[in-house]
């Protein structure tokens, strides 16, 4: 096995374009696991930690641009008023060890339908941005992935940001595990209120092949916050409404029976998160007038 | 290949090290310094946190190339002051009875001197979250919590 290191965005891409079958490591909080019970093993490794500019972020116009290997704990502590949802899934990564290290660009370049950052980043409508020796290109999180463990990354790409809209509405993000640390999510579901566009985003994790959107909830609730001018009055939201926009939300999903749950669980799981996210975000909505 | 790093303060140099082997496995095997505990090897356990660069992390889960250069603090790093002492933590673990088969024993410190030296006086809540990742299947954790709040008294104490 050879060990490669990468120093510069460019060393990096000029490294994975000769050494396309090289697997990136930089938290190695997935891969690591596998090099260790022997489920793997690559030809060569190529080392991202030396690349300083995936640990920066900034603000760009209106987006907060995330390097690919800032850990989860520096988007807790240092930008989760801009981006809350994915603040909030990052507090329910793993334990602080794996905080730590693990990173945005390792769970969209993994792509587990169970990636905690995946549902947030659906629904704020972040995009990614790859790049190879043969250009750059932007991918919205909402085409990024293929499959199971699939995304449209080339074997010669590279992440190297992912541009997050700073949060202009409540957001939320709840997950169901069998304790508060270390679990693989059962499912999870994530939640943002856009009021500026009138819309809602809902997007269900580890309950399909891919993390899920869920447009027929969506219309469902644009509707009727819109028929009972909901946004302006924000007055309180029906119990009724909550419900059926969860049971709608819960149909999206696409779930199999595993280890850590069944399908009926899950399904019926998703509509309960789905409920509660929206019934939290509301309020947060209608006490922010105040 | 070659690797060269800092542990606890010294310059060290491991040979013919294999690139996909862990951080872990260098400081057990190549180091000898077995404080740093090998349980799960999946980062589930936190028998194995260390520092690296001064980050808590799971030794099990850093590739050994990736230390190149850095700087590895272990557990028998951390009693600095006196010779063949215990750091106030650790004292405190012995005091209140914190350690029962002892294998979980040098991650949970670790993960204590990192809560305490971010986070001097910590809620009930603070200690259960900071000590989340690491596990111990003796203890029931009751007297490890205590052994949390008697190390942030005395260092409270100790650095007003």
């Amino acid at each position: 096995m050879d060990f490669l290191y990468a120093r510069s965005w460019d060393e990096a891409l000029a490294a994975k374009a000769e050494r396309p079958d090289a697997v990136p490591i930089s938290g190695g909080t997935d891969l690591m696991v596998d090099l260790n019970f022997d489920r793997r093993r690559p030809d060569a490794l190529l080392d991202l930690n030396g690349v300083e500019e995936f640990t920066r972020w900034e603000r760009v116009n209106g987006h907060v641009r995330i390097g690919a290997a800032v850990p989860f704990t520096r988007i807790i502590n240092e930008i989760g008023s801009l981006v809350p949802g994915l603040a909030i899934a990052s507090r329910t990564v793993g334990s602080p060890q794996i905080r730590n290290r693990g990173t945005l660009g390792g769970n969209l370049a993994t792509a587990s339908p169970a990636g905690d950052a995946l549902p947030p980043l659906m629904v704020a409508d972040a995009t990614v941005e790859v790049g190879s020796v043969r250009g750059e290109r932007t991918v919205p999180v909402r085409e990024f992935f293929t499959g199971p463990k699939r995304s449209v990354l080339e074997p010669d790409e590279l992440i190297r940001a992912v541009l997050v809209p700073v949060a202009d509405g409540p957001q939320q993000f709840a997950k169901v595990g069998t304790r508060n640390a270390m679990v693989i999510s059962v499912c999870s579901f994530a939640l943002a209120l856009h009021p500026a566009r009138r819309t809602v985003a809902g997007c269900i994790g580890s309950a399909g092949p891919t993390v899920l959107p869920t447009p027929d909830a969506e219309q469902y609730l644009e509707a009727e916050l819109a028929d009972r001018r909901l946004w302006d009055s924000r007055a309180e939201l029906d119990e009724a409404v909550a419900t059926r926009f969860g049971e709608l939300a819960g149909a999206h999903a696409r779930p199999i029976d595993d280890v850590r749950g069944t399908a009926d669980y899950r399904r019926h799981a998703v509509a309960v998160l789905a409920r509660r996210t929206l019934q939290w975000t509301w309020t947060e909505y209608r006490r922010a007038q105040r | 290949m070659r690797l060269t790093f800092d542990v606890n303060g010294v310059g060290q140099q491991a040979d013919d090290v294999w690139p996909g082997e862990s951080l872990l496995y260098v400081l057990r095997e190549r180091m000898g310094l077995p404080g740093t505990k090998n349980a799960c090897e999946q980062g589930e356990c936190g028998s194995c946190s260390v520092y690296l660069d001064g980050t808590l992390v799971c030794a099990c889960l850093v590739a050994a190339p990736q230390a190149q250069g850095r700087a590895v603090r272990t557990v028998e790093g951390l009693a600095t002051d006196s010779a063949g002492g215990l750091d106030h933590i650790q004292q405190a673990f012995v005091e209140t009875g914190a350690v029962q088969c002892g294998f979980c024993t040098p991650g949970l410190i670790m993960a204590t001197d990192d809560l305490l030296a971010n986070t001097p006086t910590p809620s009930d809540a603070e200690i259960r979250e900071a000590l989340a990742g690491n596990l111990c299947r003796c203890t029931g954790y009751e007297k490890i919590l205590d052994a949390v709040r008697l190390a942030a008294s005395r260092r409270t104490e100790v650095t007003p």
